[in-house]
C-alpha cells in the first residue's frame, strides 16, 4: 500500500438516461429495425447496456431516400442557414458534454477523462469550426460556388465513436450534403443521443439519418446507388473491401484507415516529455488509435535510459473502472479486439521479443489487457508490421538518422509518425522525409478540427478537418 | 543519287535509358491512313515492372530536389519541344496548321505547369490555427509513384497528364497512347536532354489492355490515371486491382485538353502532410 | 557515476558542459503533464489523508518587512496548534532577526525553524555576507537555511560561481539543513530550471525550492514537476536523496493536493513526507483546515471559526 493511495472517484452514470431499446433515426423520427435486434454491452463489465436495431437493407434504402429527400433543402439553404444549424448543435454538445462523456465511456470503456477532456470537447470543436465554413465556401478555393455532392453514406469505427461521427457529419453538413451514418456495432449509443441533440436542435427531418447494425449493414450504406458519397473510418482490410466495392461508381471516397506509425526518439530528446509523448501515443485510448504510435524507434545510444524511464512511467499508470476519474487506461472494447490483442502479443512472444508489463491488476469482469511493452523487436516480427490497435508498444532501435527514416518508413502504412529531438533543423529534415500524412514533432496524439488528419499509402486517402477536409464532400 | 534516309528506332524510354522490350515484341504503327510509319516497342508486364523500378528509384532524388529545381527543367523541356516543332509537327501526322497549334499548345503547358512547381504548395498548403500552442502547417507533398494510361490525344494529350503528376515530385510510368505512340518516345527523347533525371518519366508503348492491369496492380504503384482508358471494363477491372493497396485513382472523364486544366491534376496527386510542433521556450 | 559527478564542477567549462548536457525540458509538454497531473481527482479518505499531510508539510512562512516578535509568535503557536486534531506543521520560516524569537517559542516542540538568509530575496549582496548572514541564523537557533541562488551569476553563465556559494553557504550550515532557493520565476526557463536544480544539488543543497514568494510566477505545478524529476534523477545518478519545496502561490487545499499528486506520481512515496517535501505558504494553512473540518462534519466551514495569525 502507497502512502498516498487515491479512493474510488467515479463519475455518476446518473447523467445517463439508458434505454431498454433503441431504434434507427430515419427522416427526424426513430423508427423499428427490420433486422434482428442486438446488445451493446458495457466493455468493462459485460453488462448490457440496451437492445439495438440492426437496419435491413430496406432499412438503409429508407433512410438513403429520406436523406435524398432532404438534400435539396438543405443544400438550398442560405450557407449561413446551415452554419446556425451546426452552431446550435455544437451548443447543446457543450451544455450535454457530461451525459455525452459519460455514455461514451461506459459504451466504449475509455476512460472517462479522456472522454471528458478529449472526445468531447474535440466534438463540439469540430461542429464550431465546420459551421463557420459553411457560409465561406465560396472563399475556400474551389471555385465560386462549390457544389455539396448529395447524400453522403458514412461509416465509423468504435474507437472514438462521437469524436468519428464529429468528423464526418460535420463537414458533410456545412457543405449542403445530407447524411446516412453508421456507427460501429459495438457503440451505437453516443450516436443515437446525437440524433436527439438533432432533434434538439430542430434540423430538418432527413439531414442527418442514424443507422446501426453490423458489417451488412454497413455495406448497405456503402454500395446503395443513391449515395454520392462514402467516408469510411476503420480497418484497411475493410477499406480496401470498399474501395473495390464502389470501383466505378464514380462515388466520391474518403478512407480513413489503419496506421503503424513509427515514434522516434532521439537522444538528445527532452526524455521526460518523450516518454510522456511515448506514452500517450500508445496507451491513449488503450492503443485504440488508428494513428497510435505503435512502433517505438529509440536511438540505440539512449535505449537503456529510455526503457528504464518508460518502466517506471508506466508503473504508474491506473488502470481500471472507466468511469473513475483518475483511470488512465479503460477496458478494451469488445472480446474480439481483446483476442486480436492477445493473438498478436503471443505472437511477439513466439517471434523472439520480450514481452514486459508493469505490475498490474486485471478486473475480473469484462475486457482487459496490461500497458505491455515488447523489446527486442525487429522489423520482420509481426507486432512491427502489423497494427495491433491495442496497449501494446514494440521497441525497436536505430543509430543514425537515415536509418531511423529508413525504418519508419518501411510499412504499408502512412497515417502519422512522432520525432523526438530538440534539435530545430533535424526536426524539419526528418518530417519532410517521414511518408506520414501527421507528423507530430516533440508532441503525439494531438488533434484539432483545423488541422487536416489523413494518411499516405495504405492508412487511406483524403483528408478530414482544416480546409482540406471540405474537399471531401464538395463537387470538386 | 538520292541518300537513303537513317530510320529511327523506336524503343521505350526506362531510368533515363532507351531499352527495347525485354520480350523483343514490336508492332506496327501506322498513320490515320493506314500507311506503315515504324514499328514500336511492345513493351511487356516485366517492361511495365522495370519502369515502376526505374520511377521508386527516382522519387527520392525528384521528390527531394527544390520546386525551382523542378519549375526550371520543366521550363527547358518546353525549350526543348520549342526546338523540335516542326520535327512533332510532322510527326502527329495532322493538316500542317492543325499540327503546329497542337504541338505550341503542348509546349505552352509546360511552360504553365514549369510555373506551378513553386507555387501549388502556397496554393495548397494551409496554416492551420489550432487550439494550443502548435505551430501547424499543412503542406502538399508528392504522393510517389504514378501510373499514368495516357489519352489519344498524343502529344498535348500526353504533355497534360504528364506535367501535372511530375512538377510536384512524382514519378510517372506512362503508357504512351496505343495507336500513336510515336511522339511519345519523340518527347522521351526532349526529356532525356532536359536535365529530367532518369526514371522520372518512363514511357511504355504498347497495348493499353495488356499494361494497364499490371500496373494497376502493382504494389509499389501509390496512384493511377486511368485518363486513357476508353474501354469501361478494362477502367473498372484497373480499378478494382488499384483497391489492393488503395491507390488514388483519376478516373478517365471527358477532358478537354484545350481548356484551363486547373489544379485538380496536380491536387489528384498531392499528399498533404501536416505537421505539428509545441511553441515553448 | 558519482566519480563523474564530483569532477563536473571541477571548472566553470565542465560544469556548464554538464549542465548543458541534461535532457532538455519543452515547455508545452511539461505544461500538459503537469495540468494532467492537476485533474486527478482526489476524495474522500483520499483527501483527509493528503490534508493531513499537507499540513505536516507546511513551512509557515511570514516574510513581511513588518514582522515583529509578535507576529512570530503568533505564528509560531498557530504552528504548534493548528487545529483540533490536526498535525502540526513541519516549520515556521523567518528572517534571520527574528530566529531566536521563533527558537525559543518552538523549543523542544519538533517543528523546525527555518531562516532565509543570503540577502533574500535578491541574493545581490558579497559572499562574505551570505555566509555570515547564515552562520547567525545558525547559530541563533536555526534548523533550516533557505538561501537564494544569485541568479545574475546564473543567467550570465557563471555556473561555478553559483556553485561555490552554495557550497561555502552549505559550509556555513554546520547541521542545518540546507535548502536552496531557485526562483525559478527569474530563471525563465524549464531548462534553467533544470540545470539550476541539478547545479544546487551537485553543490550540497539538501532541498531545492522553487521561489521567495517575492516574484511571480512563483511555484508552478510544472517547475514543481521539473524539480521532482531533477531529485529523482539525481538519487538514480548518486544515490543522494535531496527533498522538494514549492513555495509561493499555494493558496488552496487543492493547490496543495496538485503538488502532492505531483510527488506521488513523478518521485514516488519516498518523498511523501516533510523530510523531504515542503509547501512553503502562510494562508494555505487555514484553508487545509477548512476543508479538514468540512470532511470532518460535512459542512463547509467559515472563515470566522480559523484564527489569523
Amino acid at each position: 500500500m502507497s502512502i498516498f493511495e487515491y479512493a474510488p472517484a467515479p463519475e455518476s452514470r446518473d447523467v445517463v438516461d439508458l434505454k431498454p431499446s433503441y431504434g434507427l433515426f430515419v427522416g427526424g423520427e426513430f423508427v423499428d429495425g427490420s433486422g434482428p435486434s442486438f446488445k451493446t454491452v458495457n466493455p468493462a463489465t459485460e453488462e448490457t447496456l440496451a437492445e439495438v436495431a440492426t437496419a435491413s437493407s430496406d432499412d438503409v434504402d429508407r433512410a438513403v431516400q429520406a436523406a435524398r429527400k432532404a438534400f435539396d433543402a438543405w443544400s438550398g439553404l442560405p450557407g449561413g442557414e446551415r452554419a446556425k444549424y451546426l452552431f446550435r448543435i455544437a451548443r447543446i454538445i457543450q451544455e450535454r458534454a457530461r451525459e455525452l462523456a459519460v455514455l461514451e465511456s461506459l459504451d466504449n470503456g475509455k476512460p472517462i477523462r479522456e472522454a471528458r477532456d478529449v472526445d468531447v470537447p474535440l466534438v463540439a470543436a469540430h461542429f464550431f469550426y465546420y459551421a463557420g465554413w459553411a457560409d465561406k465556401l465560396s472563399y475556400a478555393g474551389f471555385g465560386p460556388d462549390p457544389r455539396p455532392l448529395g447524400v453522403a453514406g458514412q461509416v465509423i469505427p468504435w474507437n472514438f465513436p462521437l469524436l468519428m461521427l464529429a468528423w464526418k457529419i460535420a463537414p458533410a453538413l456545412a457543405c449542403g450534403n445530407t447524411v446516412v451514418l453508421k456507427p460501429a456495432e459495438t457503440t451505437p449509443l453516443t450516436a443515437l443521443l446525437f440524433a436527439e441533440i438533432c432533434l434538439q436542435a430542430e434540423l430538418p427531418p432527413g439531414v442527418v439519418n442514424i443507422v446501426t447494425g453490423a458489417g451488412e449493414t454497413g455495406a448497405a450504406v456503402v454500395a446503395h446507388p443513391d449515395v454520392a458519397k462514402v467516408a469510411f473510418t476503420g480497418s484497411t482490410d475493410v477499406g480496401r473491401t470498399i474501395a473495390r466495392t464502389i470501383a466505378g461508381s464514380g462515388k466520391k471516397l474518403t478512407l480513413e484507415l489503419g496506421g503503424k506509425a513509427a515514434n522516434i526518439v532521439f537522444e538528445d530528446a527532452a526524455l521526460d516529455q518523450a516518454v510522456e509523448g511515448i506514452v500517450n501515443g500508445i496507451f491513449f485510448n488503450q492503443g485504440h488509435v488508428c494513428c497510435a504510435g505503435s512502433r517505438l524507434l529509440v536511438q540505440e545510444s539512449i535505449q537503456d535510459e529510455l526503457l528504464t524511464m518508460l518502466k517506471r512511467r508506466l508503473a504508474t499508470l491506473r488502470l481500471g473502472d472507466p468511469l473513475d476519474k483518475n483511470t488512465d487506461i479503460g477496458a478494451i472494447n469488445s472480446a474480439e479486439q481483446l483476442a486480436r490483442i492477445r493473438r498478436l502479443s503471443e505472437s511477439g512472444e513466439a517471434e523472439g521479443a520480450e514481452r514486459w508489463s508493469p505490475a498490474c491488476e486485471l478486473p475480473e469482469r469484462g475486457y482487459w489487457f496490461p500497458p505491455t511493452l515488447f523489446t527486442g523487436v525487429a522489423q520482420s516480427h509481426r507486432i512491427a508490421r502489423e497494427e495491433i490497435f491495442g496497449p501494446v508498444l514494440s521497441v525497436l532501435t536505430f543509430r543514425t538518422p537515415a536509418e531511423a527514416v529508413e525504418k519508419a518508413n518501411n510499412t504499408p502504412y502512412g497515417l502519422s509518425a512522432g520525432i523526438w529531438t530538440e534539435k530545430g533543423s533535424r526536426i524539419l529534415w526528418m518530417a519532410d522525409k517521414l511518408r506520414a500524412g501527421v507528423v507530430w514533432a516533440n508532441t503525439f496524439n494531438r488533434f484539432d478540427p483545423a488541422s487536416p488528419f489523413g494518411g499516405y499509402k495504405e492508412s487511406g486517402y483524403g483528408r478530414e478537418g482544416g480546409l482540406r477536409g471540405l474537399e471531401a464532400y464538395l463537387d470538386v | 543519287m538520292s541518300r537513303l534516309a537513317v530510320r529511327k528506332t523506336y524503343k521505350l524510354y526506362i531510368g533515363g535509358a532507351f531499352p527495347r522490350s525485354e520480350s523483343g515484341r514490336s508492332y506496327p504503327v501506322t498513320s490515320p491512313k493506314g500507311d506503315f510509319l515504324a514499328n514500336a516497342s511492345r513493351a511487356s508486364r516485366k517492361d511495365a515492372r522495370d519502369a515502376v523500378s526505374a520511377a521508386r528509384k527516382a522519387f527520392p532524388g525528384w521528390s527531394g530536389a527544390t520546386a525551382y529545381n523542378r519549375g526550371q527543367i520543366l521550363y527547358r523541356i518546353a525549350e526543348m519541344l520549342e526546338g523540335r516543332r516542326a520535327q512533332f509537327a510532322d510527326e502527329l501526322g495532322l493538316g500542317k496548321k492543325a499540327a503546329l497549334e497542337s504541338v505550341d499548345a503542348a509546349i505552352d503547358r509546360l511552360v504553365w505547369y514549369a510555373g506551378w512547381s513553386d507555387k501549388i504548395a502556397s496554393v495548397h498548403g494551409t496554416a492551420n490555427p489550432v487550439a494550443g500552442p502548435y505551430f501547424n502547417l499543412s503542406t502538399p507533398e508528392p504522393t510517389g509513384v504514378v501510373a499514368v494510361v495516357a489519352p489519344a490525344e498524343p502529344l498535348l494529350g500526353l504533355v497534360s497528364v504528364v506535367a501535372p503528376v511530375i512538377v510536384t515530385g512524382n514519378t510517372c510510368v506512362v503508357v504512351a497512347a496505343e495507336r500513336t505512340p510515336l511522339p511519345a518516345i519523340t518527347l522521351a527523347e526532349v526529356l532525356a536532354t532536359s536535365d529530367l533525371p532518369g526514371g522520372v518519366v518512363n514511357i511504355l508503348t504498347g497495348h493499353q489492355a495488356e499494361l494497364a492491369p499490371w500496373l494497376a496492380a502493382h504494389m509499389d504503384v501509390n496512384a493511377l490515371d486511368l485518363t486513357g482508358v476508353t474501354d469501361p471494363d478494362l477502367a473498372l477491372r484497373c480499378e478494382q486491382e488499384a483497391a489492393a493497396n488503395l491507390k488514388r485513382v483519376v478516373r478517365p472523364s471527358g477532358d478537354d485538353w484545350a481548356a484551363d486544366p486547373g489544379t485538380g491534376r496536380m491536387t489528384a496527386f498531392l499528399e498533404t502532410k501536416t505537421v505539428w510542433h509545441p511553441m515553448g521556450v | 557515476m558519482t566519480t563523474s559527478l564530483a569532477d563536473v564542477a571541477s571548472s566553470g567549462a565542465t560544469l556548464r558542459a554538464f549542465l548543458h548536457g541534461l535532457p532538455g525540458v519543452d515547455r508545452v509538454g511539461a505544461d500538459q503533464r503537469a495540468a494532467m497531473l492537476g485533474s486527478r481527482s482526489i476524495k474522500t479518505t483520499a483527501k483527509a489523508r493528503a490534508i493531513d499531510l499537507a499540513i505536516s508539510m507546511v513551512d509557515l512562512t511570514t516574510l513581511e518587512g513588518a514582522d515583529t516578535p509578535g507576529k512570530v509568535r503568533a505564528l509560531c503557536a498557530k504552528a504548534l496548534h493548528p487545529g483540533e486534531g490536526a498535525p502540526r506543521v513541519a516549520a515556521v520560516c523567518v528572517y534571520p532577526d527574528l530566529v531566536p524569537v521563533a527558537a525559543q517559542a518552538l523549543a523542544g516542540s519538533g517543528v523546525k525553524v527555518a531562516s532565509v538568509a543570503t540577502a533574500f530575496p535578491s541574493g545581490r549582496s558579497s559572499l562574505e555576507v551570505k555566509v555570515s548572514e547564515t552562520k547567525l541564523a545558525v547559530a541563533a537557533g536555526a534548523d533550516e537555511i533557505d538561501m537564494v541562488i544569485d541568479r545574475g551569476a546564473f543567467l550570465a553563465g557563471d555556473h561555478l560561481k553559483v556553485y561555490e556559494e552554495i557550497q561555502a553557504v552549505k559550509a556555513a550550515c554546520g547541521e542545518a539543513h540546507l535548502k536552496v532557493i531557485l526562483e525559478t520565476g527569474e530563471l525563465a526557463t524549464y531548462d534553467n530550471v533544470r540545470r539550476a536544480s541539478w547545479l544546487a544539488m551537485l553543490a550540497g543543497g539538501d532541498f531545492i525550492k522553487t521561489s521567495t514568494g517575492k516574484v511571480s510566477p512563483a511555484a508552478t505545478l510544472p517547475v514543481t514537476l521539473i524539480m521532482l524529476e531533477a531529485v529523482r534523477d539525481f538519487r538514480d545518478a548518486t544515490g543522494r536523496q535531496v527533498g522538494v519545496k514549492p513555495a509561493g502561490g499555494i493558496r488552496t487545499t487543492k493547490d496543495a493536493i496538485k503538488n502532492l499528486v505531483l510527488v506521488n506520481e513523478t518521485a514516488g512515496d519516498d518523498w511523501l513526507s516533510p523530510d523531504w517535501f515542503r509547501l512553503g505558504a502562510s494562508s494555505l494553512l487555514n484553508d487545509l483546515l477548512m476543508q479538514r473540518q468540512k470532511l470532518a462534519t460535512g459542512r463547509y466551514a467559515g472563515p470566522d471559526y480559523f484564527t489569523l495569525d
